[in-house]
């Protein structure tokens, strides 16, 4: 098996047999698609990979047949993830975000009506639990949070950035499917941002803001500029801090999620904040390395640049998503005091439009028990809490439509749906008075 | 007259004549592709060709790019770019060919040699065309492609 094919990567005694079919047809093929992968990046060795897994596809959607006939594939060869796995989220919760009959039959019948199907897929393949549906799998309460220097076999680009950037872990921004042929193998090829050089910035990012910059718009104009490679981001610990406190993390989420969507970063140094710009300093900053200088005038440029893809762009604005990525445990506290000051500066007891904010099932169960007054306010102001992904709910034409009027304050929900983009304190403005 | 320009086979392939589709901005894959993806077993509504669909790169958006040879100079956006790639490929509905300016990302990498090891409707993929392939070739353009990753601009 595979004799014939030629490939560059110095494989072990091992690695070799399984990729001559030592451990099945089936296993012989992922190899060859690894070494492949590794080959097209000049990739040397396979490495151990060290933390849990994460995979980024969490829908069983009809049209993604071929995928789900690799993992019925895997599963019949006996193929599994060693240790336990998380998954991006579910797309549909109809207890919490309502659908109309029209719009329940697109979901069941034609887009996720494999869902079920998927999840037993999920299942035998090793997935964590029921509540594993998060992009924010390195949150503390879901229990894949890699640590420092850790190799990952990762898909979901707000989550590997995080995982590369915050945590100080070493993953490269690996696709679906991929990253489960990793899990499964126990072992990545090494290049990239698993390598000290490929962890080295080409751009100096040079914050000059007068206030504090809107986390989903610095980090819009970042992706957009520097693209795939890493920035070394200075200026920006003057607004943030030095530590990684709670806050600091769910801004960097933020903004590392806009880098990712917005470009394809999928690393970013923060000076005097993240792990290796603390260690390193500028001796991560390449020699000729280019320079990006963002003021409030550039932040406002970028932000005024998104198109608006509604049909009518005047209509009033009838769905707000909140929380793409899944917001923390902290951060759906801090939504809370947002819309209760705006609430009572408008002299209104409820949002005025259909509001949902989403999070990881685990944050949800934790800030229902150990923040009760706070998740019964946000109740009683009309805002519906779910762990699904708003993304995967706009893809139903009648739930996402050009006519659906979402408004956001995710630039990556912008970037792949009609949904409008609003900074936080604009978005909970409109929400409270239910137009623009 | 023909131009003839030098890169690094990734999927090696032959293409004769291919139409070029040109984007001087990263393809966000996902953006691209996910609207006919998504609506393409819905009856009367589903395509068999990919219209692309993102917003944010004109270069692409509302052009047909199925058969085609793109030409780009890398991907961008989400890590489910892999597997779309690898879907549209699957569903037979894929560009004929990627031809990058750049070298090949990691996730446009991965949808690639997926579809050229577990379906029979290979992506040709060329890299590191460099930057004058991207300035010299024109939506519209015939493309030959070599397996050794020489490719012809008429």
């Amino acid at each position: 098996m595979n004799e014939n094919f030629n490939y560059k990567m110095k494989l072990t005694d091992d690695e070799k047999a399984i990729l001559h079919g030592s451990k099945g047809e089936t296993m012989a093929k992922v190899m060859k698609t690894l070494v492949l992968y590794g080959d097209a990046f000049n990739a040397e060795r396979f490495v151990p990979v060290t933390g849990k897994g994460h995979l980024v596809t969490s829908f069983g959607i009809s049209v993604l047949k071929p995928v789900f006939s690799i993992m019925d594939e895997l599963i019949k060869a006996g193929l599994k993830v060693d240790e336990s796995f998380t998954v991006d989220p579910r797309p549909i919760d109809y207890a919490n975000v309502k659908c109309n009959p029209l719009q329940k039959i697109v979901f069941n019948k034609v887009l996720y009506g494999m869902q079920d199907s998927y999840e037993v897929q999920l299942k035998k393949l090793g997935i964590k639990d029921n509540n594993a549906f998060t992009c924010a799998s390195y949150f503390d309460e879901v229990g894949n949070t890699p640590k420092k220097g850790d190799i990952l076999s990762w898909a979901e680009s707000s989550a590997v950035v995080f995982a590369n950037s915050v945590l100080g872990a070493r993953c490269n921004r690996n696709s679906g499917i991929i990253e489960l042929f990793g899990s499964i193998l126990g072992k990545v090829p090494e290049f990239d941002l698993l390598t000290d050089e490929g962890r080295k910035a080409k751009w100096i990012i040079e914050v000059k803001t007068e206030k504090k910059p809107e986390a989903q718009v610095l980090g819009s104009a970042i992706g957009m500029k520097v693209m795939e490679d890493v920035p070394y981001v200075k200026g920006l610990d003057k607004f943030i801090g030095t530590e990684l406190t709670d806050d600091a993390k769910a801004y960097l989420k933020d903004f590392g999620a806009a880098t990712a969507s917005n470009g394809a970063v999928g690393l970013y140094h923060i000076e005097n904040l993240t792990p290796e710009a603390k260690e390193l300093g500028e001796d991560l900053i390449v020699e000729g390395a280019k320079t990006y200088v963002i003021d409030d005038a550039e932040l406002e440029r970028v932000y005024k640049s998104y198109p608006v893809m509604w049909k009518d762009k005047n209509a009033a604005p009838k769905l707000c998503f909140i929380g793409c990525p899944h917001l923390s445990y902290a951060q759906l506290g801090e939504w809370c005091e947002r819309f209760e000051k705006e609430l009572k500066a408008q002299g209104k007891s409820k949002v005025g439009i259909r509001t949902i904010m989403t999070t990881a099932p685990d944050v949800l169960e934790r800030f229902k028990k150990e923040n009760k007054s706070a998740y019964d306010k946000i109740l009683s102001f009309g805002i519906k809490i779910t762990s699904i992904c708003p993304l995967m709910y706009m893809n139903n034409p009648l739930c996402g439509g050009d006519t659906s009027n979402v408004i956001t304050c995710s630039n990556k929900l912008r970037t792949y749906t009609t949904a409008r983009y609003f900074t936080n304190d604009d978005i909970t403005r409109i929400a409270v008075k239910g137009g623009i | 007259m023909s131009k003839v320009f030098k890169g690094r086979p990734v999927v090696a392939g032959k293409i004769s004549k291919g139409e070029a589709i040109v984007s001087h901005n990263g393809v966000n894959t996902l953006a691209t592709f996910q609207k006919t993806a998504l609506l393409h077993d819905i009856p009367l509504i589903g395509k068999d060709y990919v219209i692309g669909s993102d917003q944010n790169n004109p270069d692409v958006f509302g052009k047909n790019l199925t058969g085609k040879v793109l030409c780009l100079p890398q991907t961008i956006g989400s890590t489910t770019g892999g597997m779309v790639l690898y879907t549209v490929s699957a569903l037979k509905i894929s560009p004929s060919a990627m031809l990058f300016s750049q070298p090949i990302d990691s996730l446009a990498a991965a949808g690639v040699i997926l579809a050229d090891v577990w379906t029979d409707n290979s992506i040709v993929a060329v890299d590191s065309l460099g930057d004058e392939f991207l300035a010299y070739v024109k939506d519209g353009m015939k493309i030959d492609v070599a397996e050794d990753g020489t490719v012809t601009v008429e």
